[in-house]
C-alpha cells in the first residue's frame, strides 16, 4: 500500500492508507550532523508550522490538503491525498481558453492566501494540483506568515520566473489572467506588488564584461 | 606555447598576498602578509597602509620562491573585486604598475571566483557543489550554463564576520574561529539561539545578538560557543543540503577561510553521505585569502582571452560572482 512519493531535502513523502482514506504522510527527517536536541526542536517546530498553515488555508477557503493527523514525536503530518493532474504535466495539453482560466483561478487562490498572511515561498507549477475547477495547492514546506510587501512580491516573482522557465510561451498570456484574479481579491494592492517585484527583478545583476583579445 | 607564468596580486581585504602559478609546474610560489587590526575589525585604510608597505618585499619574496624575473611572468593577475575600495587600491596600483614596466597583459579576476577555482584545483574535482565561506562571504553556488549561479547566501552578515565579532566582543581574539571552536568542545549544553534558514538562505545578524547577550547575561561561555557554532553550522549545512538536492551534483567542495573548520568539515561529511556525494576542503594554505588563487584563476581567464586595458581597470568593491562569465568551462 505505502508508496514513496518523493525524498526531498527535508522530507520523505510517502502515499498511504489511513481510515479508509488515500493519505499522504510527510515525514521530516533526522539530521545527523545536527545536534539532537536541535534537530527534535527543528523537525517539531516546522511540522506545526506547515500544519497551522494549512489548517489557516482551509479557513479561508484556499484548497490544499486536509490535515488529518499531525504527530509531533515523528514531526510528521498525515494529510489528504489530492487525486489529479499536476499543472505542470498537463499545461501543454490545455487549450488557450483552459490556461487562461486555470490562471485566473490560481490568482485568486494566491490573492486569498496573501490575503490569508501566509507566503507559500514555493509557488512552481509543480506544486499545483488541478481537481475540476480548482487548483489545489501542495508543499508548504517553504511556507510562512507575512503580510510583508517585499515577501508578497517574493512569492510572485518566483511563480513568474518557474512559468518563465519552464512554460516559456505562456508568460504573457498566463501572467494576465493570474493578474486578474489577484486583483479580485487584493485589489488595486495588484498595482503596488506588480511594481515591487518589478523592482526586485531589476536589482542589479548586470554587469557588461570587459573582454578583449590577446594580440 | 612554452610555459605561461602568472602572477597574482591579492589585496581585496586584510591580505597582501602574491603568488605564481605556473603552466608546467602548478603553484610555485604563494606569499603573503596579513593586516592584523590593533583592536576592532579590520580598518580599510589601516589595511590599505599596511599593503602598501609590505607589498614589495612579499612580491620579493615570491619571484624569489618562483625563482623567476618580472620578466620571465607572461601576465599579471589581480583581484579587482569585491573588497574593501581602500585595499583594492593598493593591489590594483601595483598590479597596472608591473604590468606597464614590464609591458605585461593585465588580467581581472574576481576574488570569489578566485576561491572557487582553487577549491576545485587543489581537490581534484570537476563540477562540485561549492561551499564558500569566510570573512566577507557566506555562499553556495555551483556552475551552470556558463557562470556560477548562486543557491542560497546569507541575507545579512557572514558567517566568519558572525563568529569573528563574537570573539573579539568577548574577549577571544582575532580570528575567532579557532578560539570559538576549542571552547566547543568542552561545551555541554545547548542554549536557546535562533536558527534561521529562509528557504535557500540563512541570516546570522541576530544569532549573534543573542549569543552576545546570553554572555553579558552570565552564560558559560563554553556552552554559548558550543551553540553558536552548532546552530551557525548546521544552518549552513542544511542549505547546502537543499541546494544538493536540487542541483543533484555529486561532489561538494569547501572553501574559503571558514573552511579550515573541522567542524564544519565533518558537519558536511556527514551529510554528504546520506546522498552519495564526495566532500573534500580545500587545502589549508589556500583557504585564507591567498596570492595563488589570483594567480591560478587569472591563468585560467588569460588562456580564455580575458584581459583588461590599464585604462579600464577599475576596482569593484560590490562584483557579485555570478556577473563573471566563466569562459573557461564553457564546453
Amino acid at each position: 500500500m505505502e508508496k514513496i512519493l518523493g525524498i526531498g531535502a527535508e522530507a520523505v513523502l510517502v502515499k498511504d492508507r489511513y481510515y479508509g482514506f488515500d493519505v499522504v504522510r510527510k515525514t521530516r527527517i533526522r539530521k545527523n550532523y545536527r545536534n539532537p536536541i536541535l534537530d527534535e526542536r527543528i523537525r517539531k517546530k516546522r511540522t506545526v508550522l506547515e500544519a497551522r498553515i494549512l489548517a489557516t488555508c482551509k479557513n479561508n477557503g484556499i484548497p490544499v490538503p486536509t490535515v488529518l493527523h499531525v504527530d509531533l514525536g515523528k514531526a510528521e503530518i498525515i494529510m489528504d491525498y489530492i487525486k489529479g493532474a499536476r499543472l505542470r504535466d498537463i499545461i501543454d495539453s490545455l487549450s488557450m481558453e483552459e490556461v487562461k482560466k486555470y490562471f485566473q483561478i490560481l490568482g485568486r487562490e494566491v490573492g486569498l492566501l496573501h490575503k490569508a498572511g501566509i507566503i507559500h515561498g514555493d509557488l512552481t507549477t509543480s506544486n499545483m494540483i488541478l481537481v475540476g475547477d480548482k487548483i489545489f495547492l501542495i508543499d508548504f514546506g517553504l511556507s510562512y506568515f507575512s503580510k510583508e510587501l517585499e515577501d508578497r512580491a517574493v512569492d510572485i516573482h518566483l511563480l513568474l520566473r518557474a512559468i518563465e522557465s519552464t512554460h516559456p510561451r505562456y508568460v504573457e498570456l498566463a501572467f494576465k489572467e493570474f493578474t486578474k484574479g489577484y486583483k479580485e481579491v487584493m485589489g488595486e494592492y495588484v498595482d503596488v506588488v506588480l511594481k515591487r517585484m518589478e523592482e526586485i527583478r531589476m536589482r542589479g545583476r548586470y554587469v557588461a564584461e570587459r573582454r578583449h583579445k590577446v594580440k | 606555447m612554452g610555459e605561461i607564468l602568472v602572477i597574482g596580486i591579492e589585496s581585496t581585504a586584510h591580505t597582501a598576498g602574491v603568488g605564481v602559478f605556473s603552466s608546467e609546474r602548478g603553484i610555485i610560489a604563494n606569499e603573503k602578509s596579513e593586516y592584523k587590526p590593533a583592536g576592532g575589525g579590520i580598518h580599510p585604510r589601516e589595511a590599505a597602509e599596511h599593503h602598501s608597505k609590505t607589498f614589495p618585499s612579499v612580491l620579493k619574496s615570491a619571484l624569489k620562491k618562483a625563482e623567476c624575473r618580472m620578466q620571465d611572468i607572461t601576465a599579471v593577475a589581480v583581484a579587482l573585486g569585491p573588497g574593501m575600495g581602500p585595499c583594492l587600491r593598493i593591489g590594483a596600483s601595483l598590479a597596472r604598475a608591473l604590468a606597464l614596466k614590464y609591458r605585461k597583459p593585465l588580467v581581472p579576476v574576481n576574488h570569489a571566483i578566485a576561491h572557487i577555482e582553487i577549491a576545485r584545483y587543489s581537490t581534484g574535482m570537476e563540477d562540485p557543489l561549492i561551499i564558500y565561506v569566510a570573512g566577507g562571504n557566506t555562499l553556495i553556488t555551483t556552475y551552470v550554463e556558463g557562470r556560477y549561479r548562486i543557491f542560497g547566501e546569507t541575507l545579512d552578515i557572514s558567517l566568519g564576520n558572525c563568529l569573528d565579532v563574537f570573539a573579539r566582543e568577548t574577549g577571544l581574539g582575532f580570528p575567532g574561529v579557532p578560539e570559538i571552536e576549542k571552547l566547543y568542545h568542552k561545551g555541554a549544553q545547548l542554549l536557546d539561539l535562533p536558527y534561521i534558514v529562509k528557504g535557500q538562505d540563512v541570516s546570522y545578524s541576530g544569532l549573534l545578538t543573542r549569543a552576545l547577550e546570553l554572555y553579558k547575561e552570565g552564560y558559560s561561555i563554553e556552552d554559548i560557543c558550543y551553540s553558536l557554532i552548532e546552530i551557525a553550522y548546521s544552518m549552513l549545512v542544511e542549505v547546502a543540503e537543499r541546494a544538493l538536492v536540487h542541483t543533484k551534483k555529486k561532489e561538494i567542495v569547501l572553501t574559503g577561510g571558514v573552511a579550515r573548520s573541522k567542524i564544519l568539515q565533518e558537519k558536511l561529511s556527514l551529510m554528504a553521505k546520506v546522498h552519495d556525494a564526495k566532500f573534500s576542503s580545500v587545502k589549508p594554505e589556500y583557504a585564507g585569502d591567498n596570492g595563488a588563487m589570483i594567480a591560478y584563476t587569472g591563468y585560467l581567464a588569460f588562456t580564455s582571452g580575458i584581459v583588461i586595458p590599464i585604462d579600464k581597470s577599475f576596482i569593484k568593491p560590490l562584483w557579485r560572482l555570478e556577473q563573471v562569465e566563466v569562459l573557461w568551462r564553457k564546453s
